[in-house]
Formats: C-alpha cells, structure tokens, sequence
C-alpha cells in the first residue's frame, strides 16, 4: 500500500503541474479529506449496526449452526482455520452479504473477518495467507444481480436491461476464480 | 427478475429478525447483546479513519490532475486494434479506485452511447463484476492494522486487469 500511495500521490502532482491544474488537486485534495470524514460516519453506523447482530449471533450459539452449514466449503479456501473458529462464520456472512449485492452488510461484517482472522495471529503487523485470500474474493465481488447498474441501463430506455445479468455473472465468477488462481499460483512460486 | 429483486429485499429483514427470535429462544438478553456488539464498532471506525483519508485524498487527488486522460490516450490505439469502445478505459481504470465516480462514468458512458451500445454493455458488466480494490484494501487492512501485505497488493491489481479482460471478452462473445 505504501507504494501505492507514494505512486498516486507523485503522479498527480507531476501530472497537475504539466496541464496546469494545481489549484484543482488543491482543491480535490481537500475534497478527499472531507468524503474521507463522509465514508466514515456512514460507516460508523453501519459497522455499529452489524456488529451487534453478529454479537447476538455469537451468544445465541446461532454462529455454531451458521459455520456447520457453510464449513465445508470455506475449510476448503481457508485450510489454517480451526473448525469452530468464528472467523468461519463472519466469511460466510460476509460472502453472503457480497453474493446478493448487500454492500452495507458486506463492509462491516468483512471487517468482523478481518478480526476473526487477527486472533489466529495476535502479534503480527504481516498479513496471513487467510487474510489475503479473503481480500481477493471481495475484491473480486462476486455477486448474482448487478441492480444498481440495471436500473441506470432501465432509465436510459434499454430494450432489455437485464440482459447483462448473464455475462456479468460469467465475468465475476471466471475473474474470482482466475484471482483465486493467481494467488496461490503466487505463494507456489515464491514459496 | 421480480422474485431476484424482492428476495434481496427481503433478506436483510428476514435476517435480523430470525437472528433475534433465536437469540429470544436461547434466552439470550438480545437488546443489551446488541449494544455490547455496537458499542466495538466506534473504535473499528476510528482505527480506519486514517487510512481511508490516505486513500481517499491520494484518489481524489489523481482524478483532479488529469492523469487519467492521459492514460486514456495511451491505451487508445491498442484498444481501437481490438475494436473495444474507448469509453470503456475510462471505467476500467476509475472502478478499482472509487465507487461513486464510477457511477457518475457509467452514467455518463450510458447517457452518451445509448443502453444498448457496446461501450455500455461492456462497463455493464465491468461496473457488476469489478469492485474498488483500494477502498477494500485500505479499509480491511486498516480494520487490523496490517503494515505488511507481502504480494497482496500486486495480485489485487494484475487480477484487477485479468477481470477487465474477462470482462470485455465475454460482453464481444455475448452481443456480437
């Protein structure tokens, strides 16, 4: 991420110097701050919200039901996590929430992943394999129906807006796998 | 698609509700469970809220500066060899960096070509089967405070490219 960073930061100055568009990145980069400050309150209540569901979920013992459904298949993708983890439960949620396109869930309860994931290794600042192989699949977001992108296709007079509803799903899940693919194919090769 | 949409309605709803019956089965206080859990996502948020202000001036930055026309102008050519709109390297390139921008391209690519243009079928499918990549790292990193990512970042960004791809292909098999 570090290089990341220095890259988009050294690029737009470069680049608004050359078109002459300092007072602009100026300008944006004041912008970032104040979305920064948006994203997070919107975040707070979301994050607040299932955080609390997912504490009943725990207490209920519900969680023991939820990761005995989905086992099977995370034990599969994430081999390093013990059976009655609740890291197992808060993935499963999390592709659930990503699957049926519910982006408020799907950010919060990843973030209850990521912690789960964390108590595996309390003490490390570097990410686990489990950790990288989670952020691969929601960057990959797989998910069933694209509504937001059919309705603008709908407003715009489409003949048949759901017609993308096919491709896209080939597309995401061929990509998702494809990442999974180049991932492992990564920790292969540099192991 | 009427049964998809109020399914996905539904869920949500459904969810919690079943979650607090359970919890009320179990004997479980389920209101001041829920306060408990709420009460740990104020320290989540403030633990993510330096990382999302890196990323999201060090995006906004980038879009202001007129990098990505340039961009734009590189990929052109080659992209005019394999027939694909030139539209679509806008959205490609805006999606791995920032959800509602991507929106206002797409939007702007549909509004321009019409629904039923190639440029459009093909963000489309880019705009459901891409997410934005450094929104979810700086989020999900941040969350636990990984300082190292060992190759994380770069298979990101390669199967970023390796989604675009898929993506344009399957659109030029489905519609042409």
């Amino acid at each position: 991420m570090n290089t990341v960073w220095v890259l988009l930061i050294v690029i737009s100055v470069l680049f608004s110097i050359l078109n002459g568009r300092l007072d602009e990145l100026t300008k944006s980069i004041f912008e970032g701050a104040k979305s920064a400050v948006e994203v997070s309150l919107f975040l707070l209540g979301i994050v607040c919200l299932w955080l609390g569901i997912t504490r009943i979920i725990e207490d209920s013992g519900l969680i023991h039901r939820l990761s005995g459904f989905f086992r099977y298949f995370v034990k599969r993708l994430f081999q390093d996590i013990p059976p009655e983890h609740p890291a197992i439960t808060s993935i499963t949620l999390n592709f659930l929430a990503n699957l049926f396109g519910l982006g408020n869930a799907a950010t919060p309860l990843g973030i209850k992943a990521m912690q789960d994931l964390k108590t595996l290794h309390p003490d490390g600042e570097t990410i686990t394999f489990e950790m990288m192989v989670f952020i691969v699949v929601n960057t990959a977001s797989i998910q069933l129906i694209p509504f937001t992108v059919i309705g603008i296709l709908a407003d715009y007079g489409s003949k048949n807006p759901s017609a993308i509803v096919l491709p896209t799903l080939l597309a995401t899940f061929l990509s998702a796998l494809l990442a999974l693919g180049i991932l492992f194919a990564v920790r292969r090769v540099l192991k | 698609m009427k049964t998809v949409s109020l399914i996905s309605q539904l869920i949500i709803p459904l969810f919690i509700l079943f979650t607090i019956l359970y919890g009320c089965a179990k004997k479980v206080r389920v209101y001041d469970c829920f306060v408990s859990g709420a009460k740990g996502g104020v320290a989540v948020v403030i633990r993510i809220f330096p990382y999302l202000l890196a990323i999201f001036v060090a995006v906004k930055a980038f879009q202001s500066s007129g990098a990505f026309e340039f961009a734009q102008e590189m990929l052109q050519g080659m992209l005019e060899f394999f027939h694909v709109p030139i539209d679509v390297v806008s959205i490609a390139l805006i999606k791995p960096l920032s959800g509602s921008a991507s929106l206002g391209v797409f939007t702007n690519i549909v509004k321009t070509n019409g629904p039923d243009s190639m440029a459009s079928l093909i963000s489309a499918v880019i705009m459901g089967s891409a997410e934005t990549t450094f929104y979810v790292l700086a989020v999900y990193l941040g969350a636990v405070g990984i300082k190292r990512t060992r190759y994380l970042v770069p298979v990101c960004v390669l199967a970023d490219l390796v989604g675009i791809i898929i993506a344009i292909s399957i659109v030029k098999l489905f519609f042409n």
